[in-house]
């Protein structure tokens, strides 16, 4: 039902991009979409962030995949079980770069019997890692479009990523891996009965948007062709802030449609499971050393317990401890000095 | 908020990478290329014409390019083209360059702008500018 749902909308969106080409609507499309999308993920992604960071975290709660740091002849987890803030960084590092948790992946079955067997699963964290790394490399190489001399490390990242150096335009193997990657993750969805059932509008949208996204572009660059000269000279008045008052001749109606779809992603981004991309450095079982043991957390809302003396006690109830003959430490004359200064 | 400083700190870092464009390309006016048709042979021409329109030859260049080259190298068949009456071999060196004479103004100008670095002159020389 999601599935076709998304496939639906994405396919709306499509024909709306169309139609904004065909009316020349080009400072609706071209010009307000795009800027109204970068400040709603910008603006959209620091609210995320910064609401997150309101919640306390009064324990720490990272999830733990090995020894606890201990006595010491027994052998501490550093990364899976980190005490320190380095611990914690190796432990982001392979979360953020290599979805280390996602490795975890188990798979489990029943068999006859009935028995129950669980075993190791990494297809969906390979394919996630391909889908991954390939959208940041696509990003990294549309650089070129963005920067008028190339920074060296967008060069780069073009030359190993045409290294092959199939046909021409030269083929980019990200554009390969993210299609593939993104039609797994697509039919691992509708095909798997678990994870179909579980799976939600706003899990196949997402899928189907990025695929649209990349379909266009390749299509563009080795398919239907657009003055991609153009396109830089468009892109270029967009970053530069003195945006074109008209799509320039020759960029075709498919540059309008992956733009827009473009501006739907970034719109959509904050709002939307998307948003893991700041999530996952927020995410608290991941990101707290587990020191509990090791050094005193304090509730970050604990209110200041002053505490109360004997001699406050003293103050309070002196004259009821006389009257019923209770030993007290200072006689009521003694104490009434201080009182009669406050008057 | 908690842990202030290192939220903000991930958010500036955030920020700039993400606004890199805005900031470093901000009020710059960029010179779009246009290459360069001046060139001796071009300039005697009576009908300025390539071998297919501005449009196609804008976009598939490099494809009819690769097919010349695989005509040649691999199959080992020279073919002529006809361009304004005038019989060219299917050759970068001496079919295309022979009217764009001027690589730096006419090919290199749009590469260049779009950071494209065509493994033509891995094999091929540069050759010798000639333009009006």
């Amino acid at each position: 039902m999601g599935a076709i749902m998304s496939f639906v909308g994405v396919l709306a969106l499509v024909l709306i991009a169309i139609l904004g080409a065909k009316a020349n609507l080009h400072l609706v499309f071209g010009v307000l979409f795009p800027y109204a999308a970068v400040l709603t993920l910008l603006i959209g992604l620091t609210v995320r962030v910064v609401r997150w960071a309101k919640s306390p975290v009064p324990f720490r709660i990272p999830t733990t995949c090995g020894q606890q740091k201990s006595l010491p002849w027994i052998k501490h987890s550093r990364i899976e079980n980190p005490t320190t803030i380095w611990g914690v960084l190796v432990r982001m590092f392979f979360e953020v770069f290599l979805f280390r948790s996602l490795f975890r992946n188990t798979k489990i079955e029943m068999h006859k019997g009935p028995h129950l067997a669980q075993g190791s699963s990494k297809w969906l964290w390979m394919a996630g890692l391909a889908f991954h790394w390939s959208f940041l490399i696509i990003l990294i190489r549309h650089l070129r479009f963005f920067t008028e001399e190339v920074p060296f490390a967008v060069s780069v990242t073009e030359y190993l990523d045409s290294f092959l150096q199939i046909g021409v335009p030269l083929l980019y193997m990200t554009d390969l891996v993210i299609l593939g990657a993104i039609t797994f993750l697509y039919f691992r969805r509708v095909i798997i009965p678990q994870v179909s059932y579980i799976s939600l509008p706003a899990d196949y949208f997402p899928l189907v948007l990025i695929f649209s996204i990349a379909g266009s572009g390749v299509l563009m660059r080795y398919f239907t062709k657009t003055h991609i000269v153009g396109v830089k000279a468009y892109t270029m008045s967009l970053v530069s802030l003195r945006p074109m008052m008209s799509m320039p001749e020759g960029v075709g109606t498919i540059f309008w449609v992956h733009l827009f779809l473009v501006c739907v992603l970034f719109v959509y981004f904050p709002w939307s499971k998307l948003v893991h991309m700041a999530g996952v450095f927020m995410s608290p079982t991941r990101n707290m050393a587990n020191n509990s043991r090791i050094v005193r957390h304090v509730n970050p809302w604990q209110t200041k317990y002053k505490g109360r003396t004997y001699v406050d006690y003293e103050n309070d109830f002196r004259e009821k401890m006389i009257s019923v003959g209770v030993p007290v430490e200072k006689q009521e004359s003694e104490s009434a000095e201080p009182a009669a200064e406050k008057e | 908020m908690y842990d202030k400083g290192k939220v903000i700190v991930g958010l500036v870092v955030f920020l700039g990478f993400a606004t890199f464009p805005f900031y470093n390309n901000i009020g710059k006016k960029s010179a779009v290329p246009e290459p360069n048709l001046k060139t001796p042979v071009i300039e005697q021409m009576v009908v300025k014409k390539c071998i297919e329109p501005k449009e196609i030859m804008r976009g598939e260049h490099m494809q009819i390019l690769n097919q010349w080259r695989d005509t040649v190298v691999r199959e080992g068949e020279r073919k002529k083209m006809t361009i304004g009456g005038v019989e060219i071999d299917t050759s970068l060196q001496k079919g295309c360059l022979h009217c764009h004479s001027n690589k730096k103004k006419f090919c290199d100008a749009c590469h260049n702008y779009l950071s494209v670095k065509p493994y033509c002159w891995d094999c091929h020389f540069d050759p010798k500018e000639r333009d009006v």
